[in-house]
Formats: structure tokens, sequence, C-alpha cells
């Protein structure tokens, strides 16, 4: 109390030194920065990725096309409808055109790494096989033959019925 | 005022700018690292060259397990529960007492380990239905490859005391060799009619 009184006696109210927050706030700045990838697609439709307990982690994120198939989210439904759906990039796309994406992100790696090249399937744990298979074939026509089940690792996987 | 020499930049706005930036961030980036099951997928086979290495894998040597649309997991024509799935598997790989219903086993020289007695030409196939679920079929092939995984740790620390992931390359090569069992995915089948 009396050190309140003593302040505002002298004119003015007491100031919070805030030379420090903008070293804190760059600190967490940076923290983001290195933890964190930056988001590469918007995503269309709702892939939660199953769970399982072996899942290696993608060590070089460069090398990797993502493949996603999943139900379009609720908002897009209107239009698009509620089955399963495959996007490349940005776009709802067809089977037919995997391999042609697969040519396409090919040819923007180095030389050195097309045989390195993974594609990561990321897909729902509600999708029927059919759809799978089905891009399983188109990526072993376009020789697209290092694949990756994207999941979620857990200790124990839950009930998967 | 009049002691000061130098001016003083105002840093004030600098929290602000550091703030749009670190939020800018926040919402541009992702913090899931990717983890995912490796796997091969087969070439697609030329019609031109004759498929003979399908014929020789015995029946005994192949694991067949089965996803059915209903996801009922089913190994040899048989349904078991998610949960024993590995067990089965293990005991399909290591075959410890030669059955005669499970892989041939050989006499096979490998660096590191010598002589030793392993299963001639195993695989085991997984097939599914198209109307399985994605979910399930991912379990099925994670509890699969958590067999074999498992085989190879075990042996990696028996050996050298250390795990499958921290070998050098020809003492992993030397394990993959050990327990050499191929997953493959078969080509889709319609089983069960609908």
């Amino acid at each position: 109390m009396g050190k309140f009184e003593r302040s505002t006696g002298k004119g003015g109210v007491a100031k919070i030194n805030t030379a420090s927050l903008p070293d804190i706030v760059f600190m967490l700045l940076f923290f983001f920065m290195t933890t964190t990838v930056m988001r590469e697609v918007e995503l269309k439709i709702g892939v939660v990725v199953p769970e399982a307990t072996q899942g290696k982690k993608l060590e070089k994120k460069s090398l990797a096309s993502f493949v996603y198939i999943g139900k379009p989210l609720p908002n897009l439904r209107a239009t698009f409808g509620s089955e399963p759906k495959i996007q490349l990039n940005d776009s709802f796309k067809e089977v037919n055109d995997i391999q042609d994406f697969i040519a396409q992100e090919r040819e923007s790696l180095d030389e050195a790494d097309k045989s390195k090249m993974l594609v990561s399937l990321k897909i729902d744990r509600n999708t029927k096989m059919g759809v799978v298979i089905d891009v399983k074939q188109a990526l072993r026509r376009a020789n697209a033959l290092k694949i990756m089940y994207a999941n979620r690792n857990v200790d124990e996987i839950s009930d998967v019925r | 005022m009049a002691k000061r020499e130098l001016q003083e930049i105002n840093a004030g706005s600098m929290a602000d700018i550091a703030f749009l930036l670190l939020i800018f961030f926040l919402v541009t980036t992702t913090m899931d690292s990717d983890t995912g099951l490796m796997r091969k997928l087969p070439p697609i086979p030329d019609p031109t060259v004759e498929q003979e290495e399908d014929q020789q894998i015995n029946q005994r040597n192949i694991l067949e397990v089965l996803v059915s649309r209903d996801d009922f997991i089913m190994v040899e024509n048989e349904i078991v529960p998610l949960r024993e799935l590995r067990t089965i598997t293990r005991y399909f790989i290591e075959n410890p007492n030669e059955d005669a219903d499970l892989p041939e086993m050989i006499d096979k020289n490998i660096p590191f380990f010598g002589m030793i007695r392993v299963h001639k030409n195993a695989v085991i196939s997984l097939q599914n239905d198209l109307s399985t679920t994605y979910g399930v079929y991912l379990a099925v092939q994670n509890e699969l490859l958590a067999a074999r995984d498992e085989l190879k740790n075990e042996l990696a620390l028996n050996t050298w005391g250390i795990a499958y992931d921290d070998l050098n390359e020809e003492q992993m090569a030397a394990v993959d060799d050990y327990y050499k069992v191929p997953i493959s995915e078969a080509e889709p089948k319609k089983i069960g009619g609908n």
C-alpha cells in the first residue's frame, strides 16, 4: 500500500517495464517457426487417419507427395456429395488424374531424389477399401511404389471396428 | 531531457510486430509430425515375362490373412480377433517346432549368425474385400508389421544388445535376412458376394 502511494505521489502511474516483451514474443515466434511446418494444402475433405503402433517418422518431407482420401467437408457436401473423394493438392480429382499428378511431382524433384520419391496416403479410417485399391493400382501404374500409409502413432490400438 | 545524449529508438511497437509475425506463423503452420507405415507396392507384372516364382511357393509357406467385407479378420480361413494376430504371425515366422503345416525350414549361412535354421521362403499374403474398412485393414497390416519388427528387434537385442533401429547397415541386412518375410498385398478380389 505504501509503495503504491509513493509512486502516485510523485506524479503519474507506475509503468510496467515492457522492454523485454519483444524478446519474449520473439522467443515464442522462433519456437513456433522451428517446431512447425507450413501447411501445404487446404483440405477439402475430413481425414482422420487410423491408429497404429509401428508408424515411422517421415524424414524428408520434401520427397513426399500427398494423396488425401475422405469424405468432403460438411459445407461442401451439397456440391460434391458425401462419397469419399480423392484430393490432390488443392482440388478434388479422379483416380485417372493420379498418374499425371505423380509425373508432375516427380518432375519437380531433383534428379538424384527421383528414386527416393515417396507417396504418403492420408486416408480417412472409415473409407472403404474399394477406392484405396484403385489408388494403389494407379500408383503402381505410375511406378510410384514407395508408399506410406499415414497413421497416428499410439501405444496400443483401441477398437478398430 | 537535457542530460540525455543519445536519442533512444522507440521500441514500443517491436512487440506488436513480433506478435503479428507470431500469429501469422501460428495460423499458417501445422504442428503434427508425419508418421506412417512404410510399404512398397509390387511393380505391375510384365505380361511378356513368365511368372514362375508364384507357383514355387508352397501352400504351407503362405500365411493367408483376409479381411472380409464385414471387417472380420480371417487367418487360414478361421476368424481370429485382432489382438491374437500378432502372436499367430510371430509363430508362423519363427516356426519353432518345425510344424509340418508351417513354413519349410532350411539351414542357411548368414553373416554374424553362422549356420542357422530359417524358413525357406515364407510369405504373408494380405487380402481384403472392396468393402473392407480402411481402418481395420491398416490395423491388420500394423499387426503383421509389428510381429516382424518385434522379432527383428528381439534378435538384435539378444545378439548385440542394441535395438534394431540402431544397428549398422551390415547388421541390419543380416537381421533382415534372418526374418525375411515379405508381406504381400495381393491383387484385390471380391470375396463373399454382394
